[in-house]
């Protein structure tokens, strides 16, 4: 059979042409998402070490809450956006329905639960080893917030791949509130989607041959960066 | 230290002038000390761990806090460094219990390395003391310039030996200078070359005016470094003596069998 | 030290606040000199802000954005026609391709200039309801009935409504889009006009609650009936052994409406722009644009003439 060869002859069709419209849509998906996930990161590693790291009451139930927000449906988030920046809603003023800006809200909100539950963990590890002495050099929660974050970025960095590769794979949230316009919000997973209802499954396979080929790149990027500049720092 | 500076191994060159605030250390060490440890219990799960401890602990002298394993040297050290707190009694500073960031440092058995420089982590805790910004390279860079681990300053902390590990540990918390230093069994996972060079460190940092108390389990350490031992057992404290004292002469049969190697437990 | 916390003693170096400003430099944690030697810092939050401001950045492009369906945008009509439109007046069209139900449902919200669908009797009541205005009929094509070439219910070239009661009565496997769209609502329709209750709940009547591409694909895999508008089904790549089976019924019919949304009700709607594409479409040079856009080699949509 050839069907399972066409998409990857699809996909190398795409690349090789340097399709323009191709390159449009791989560079808004990179913007967005990484665009998301600097924002998530900005919020969630703080909250994930703060949460780490103060005892207050109701934490645990925050806890709970943040894990169950890890697995956030992307339609719901999509909806819930949508409701909120519709003309008709809330925020419906600023006119962002249908821009980029409110695919980036959509993912952050997505992702941020994720980055900052997976910090909770990386720095609560952290703070077993580094409790006691951060204690005696009179460093309070406050103060080791920052430097547990920084102690820990090579598995935060992996904490932010995560985030970086759910937001760049979903496409419930994206397509409501982005509305897959072209050449203004499609991005590669609307695009999927798109290729995919008009039947024509061997593009949308090769443009998911292109999205697998770019999340392998950045993650192999990251790796890479991570194994040169670790052993340094075991 | 395999490349000892002139001031490392010989506390007496340690000029004044070199580290001025620690004459205002030494002169304010009145201040802080004595400690005084009235009647300190300490339970967890409703064991009692430290049962009615009462010591002073005064300027000037190296204390060792000795006793078998599980006697609660540990735990005591901590109660007095305020890492926890006790069920029960009173650990009061002289100057009322004020906690003044640096003025007391500890060094544990295993020391944590922060995951960067070892100058970097001398100038963390530099940082955290309040040290303003501008000056604490300068004081990190001259700590460990005296403690002989310049050549180490730029290397990644984690990657250390051990010893080195140990040694810059001991710098971190030289550099604040504090009036107290807490040593939690600073050599016990060290080799005999590692253990002499942090000793010879606890020594200058004693030289420089700071009280010692520690804890051992090397009965030769414990007698190269005290000037008075603290002999505890099972929670209690049984013996508090002038050094030569009691290593001849202990007054307990528990202190007795531990100095002959029988009381373990 | 990555955002080292508080340096009281930073305050050493700092110039004293002058009083009387509003707004006082937070050199308490992030001195100016800090500021400067951060690099990195202030690289990244630059980013971060270029990059929330680049989001709305053709802000001064001048768009409309029209709410339609997915048989105008799937089969690659507005690949065609809008550029024209934008050579020709200097607006760009942004499209959001839904059903017809929700093109309307996003109107009504205000989130669209001008919507473009295919259920008369919805875009009656939408205007009756005084949400859309200026309505006028583009263009039609037809619905057709698709079932696998073997046609074991046996009703090719048979009219609709007696093909679609040999369907029901062969309870064979039959694939609605059941999402409220123009062709939903034309089904349900078509199964009324033949006498029938729509077979919701029969154990042959596939619902999928998706798009017409969708429902094709599942039709194509299943080897089911299914209604389909001709434009989608023409552009559509994955027809599998699916066939046009019943077709040219005038009842099949599948006008197109196009309406602005009441600026009266959304003032923020972009009236002007929306009017200029109406008048477009129905201009001389908008229909000729639509009946000229062939997908293998046939006319898809077939303008109203005035």
């Amino acid at each position: 059979m050839s069907e399972i060869y066409t998409p990857f002859a699809a996909a190398f069709t795409l690349i090789e042409r340097l399709d323009s419209d191709l390159m449009e849509i791989v560079a808004l998906s990179l913007g967005v998402s990484l665009t998301a996930v600097i924002l998530s990161a900005v919020v969630g590693l703080p909250l994930g070490a703060a949460l780490a790291l103060f005892r207050f009451p109701g934490r645990r139930a925050v806890i709970v809450v943040l894990n169950s927000l890890m697995g956030l449906p992307p339609v719901v988030v999509g909806l819930t956006v949508y409701l909120l920046l519709s003309r008709s809603g809330p925020l419906g003023a600023m006119g962002l329905l249908f821009t980029p800006t409110a695919m980036i809200v959509a993912q952050w909100l997505l992702i941020t639960p994720i980055i900052a539950a997976l910090t909770l963990q990386v720095v609560e590890d952290l703070w077993a080893e580094y409790g006691e002495q951060l204690r005696s050099l009179g460093s309070g929660p406050l103060r080791a917030v920052p430097t547990l974050l920084w102690d820990g970025r090579y598995s935060l960095l992996t904490t932010l791949l995560a985030g970086f590769g759910r937001a760049s794979a979903e496409v419930g949230a994206v397509m409501i509130v982005g509305g897959n316009i072209a050449h203004a919000t499609r991005v590669m997973t609307t695009s999927i989607a798109l290729e995919t209802s008009k039947g024509d499954l061997a593009l949308a396979m090769g443009l998911g041959v292109v999205l697998i080929t770019l999340s392998i790149s950045i993650n192999a990027t990251a790796y890479l960066f991570r194994e040169f500049t670790r052993p340094n720092y075991a | 230290m395999r490349r000892p500076t002139s001031s490392g191994n010989s506390p007496g060159q340690i000029t004044p002038e070199a580290r001025p605030r620690t004459l205002d250390a030494a002169a304010a060490a009145d201040a802080l000390l004595p400690l005084h440890v009235r009647g300190v219990c300490f339970d967890v799960a409703g064991r009692r761990l430290i049962d009615g401890v009462t010591f002073d602990l005064r300027a000037g002298t190296r204390t060792v806090l000795l006793g078998p394993n599980g006697a609660g040297k540990s735990l005591m050290l901590r109660l007095c460094h305020g890492l926890i707190q006790p069920t029960a009694g009173q650990i009061e500073w002289n100057n009322g219990g004020a906690r003044q960031k640096g003025a007391q440092a500890m060094v544990f058995q295993r020391p944590v390395m922060l995951r960067r420089s070892a100058l970097a982590n001398v100038e963390y805790a530099l940082a955290v003391s309040g040290c303003p910004r501008g000056r604490r390279k300068e004081i990190a860079m001259g700590v460990l310039e005296r403690t002989g681990l310049a050549r180490i300053a730029s290397r990644p902390a984690r990657v250390l030996s051990a010893g080195e590990q140990q040694q810059v540990a001991l710098a971190r918390a030289w550099a604040l200078e504090p009036q107290v230093l807490f040593l939690d069994e600073p050599t016990s996972s060290l080799d005999p070359a590692a253990s002499a060079a942090v000793e010879k460190l606890i020594a200058a940092i004693f030289a420089s005016g700071t009280k010692i108390f520690m804890t051992t389990h090397d009965l030769g350490q414990a007698r190269r470094l005290s000037d008075e031992v603290l002999f505890m057992h099972h929670g209690r404290l049984l013996e508090c003596a002038p050094s030569e004292a009691f290593f001849a002469q202990p007054r307990t049969p528990e202190a007795a069998a531990y100095l002959q190697g029988d009381l373990t437990w | 030290m990555v955002g080292a916390g508080t340096d009281p003693a930073g305050g050493d170096r700092a110039v004293p606040a002058a009083a009387g400003h509003g707004f006082v430099w937070p050199r308490e944690w992030w001195p100016r000199e800090r500021w400067a030697r951060e690099r990195w810092a202030r690289a990244a939050l630059i980013l971060c802000l270029h990059l929330l401001a680049a989001a709305p950045l053709e802000a001064g492009e001048r768009f409309l954005t029209l709410a339609s369906t997915t048989s105008t945008e799937n089969s690659g009509l507005f690949a065609h026609i809008l550029p024209l439109f934008e050579a020709d007046t200097g607006i760009a069209v942004r499209v959001v391709a839904r059903g017809t139900g929700q093109a309307l449902r996003l109107a009504r919200n205000g989130d669209a200039d001008v919507v473009l669908v295919h259920d008369r009797e919805s875009e009656l009541a939408f205007q009756r309801e005084g949400w859309g205005v200026e309505r006028r009929e583009v263009m039609y094509n037809d619905f057709v009935l698709l079932g696998p070439s073997a046609d074991a219910a046996g009703i090719r070239g048979k009219p609709i409504a007696q093909a679609l009661r040999l369907i029901f009565n062969a309870g064979a496997r039959f694939v609605s889009r059941a999402d409220e769209s123009g062709t939903h609502k034309a089904e349900i329709r078509l199964w009324r006009a033949a006498g029938l209750q729509t077979p919701v709940g029969s154990e042959w009547y596939l619902e999928t609650g998706s798009g017409m591409g969708a429902t094709l694909n599942i039709a194509s895999a299943m080897n089911a009936y299914a209604l389909a508008d001709r434009a989608t089904w023409l552009a559509f790549q994955n027809k599998g052994q699916l066939d046009i089976l019943v077709q040219g019924d005038p009842v099949l019919i599948n006008p197109y409406g196009i309406m602005l949304v009441n600026p009266q009700r959304h003032p923020h709607v972009k009236a002007e722009e929306g009017r200029a594409l109406i008048a477009w479409l129905t201009s001389a040079r908008g229909r000729k644009a639509i009946a000229q856009f062939k997908v293998a080699g046939q006319q898809l949509f077939h303008p109203y003439e005035p």
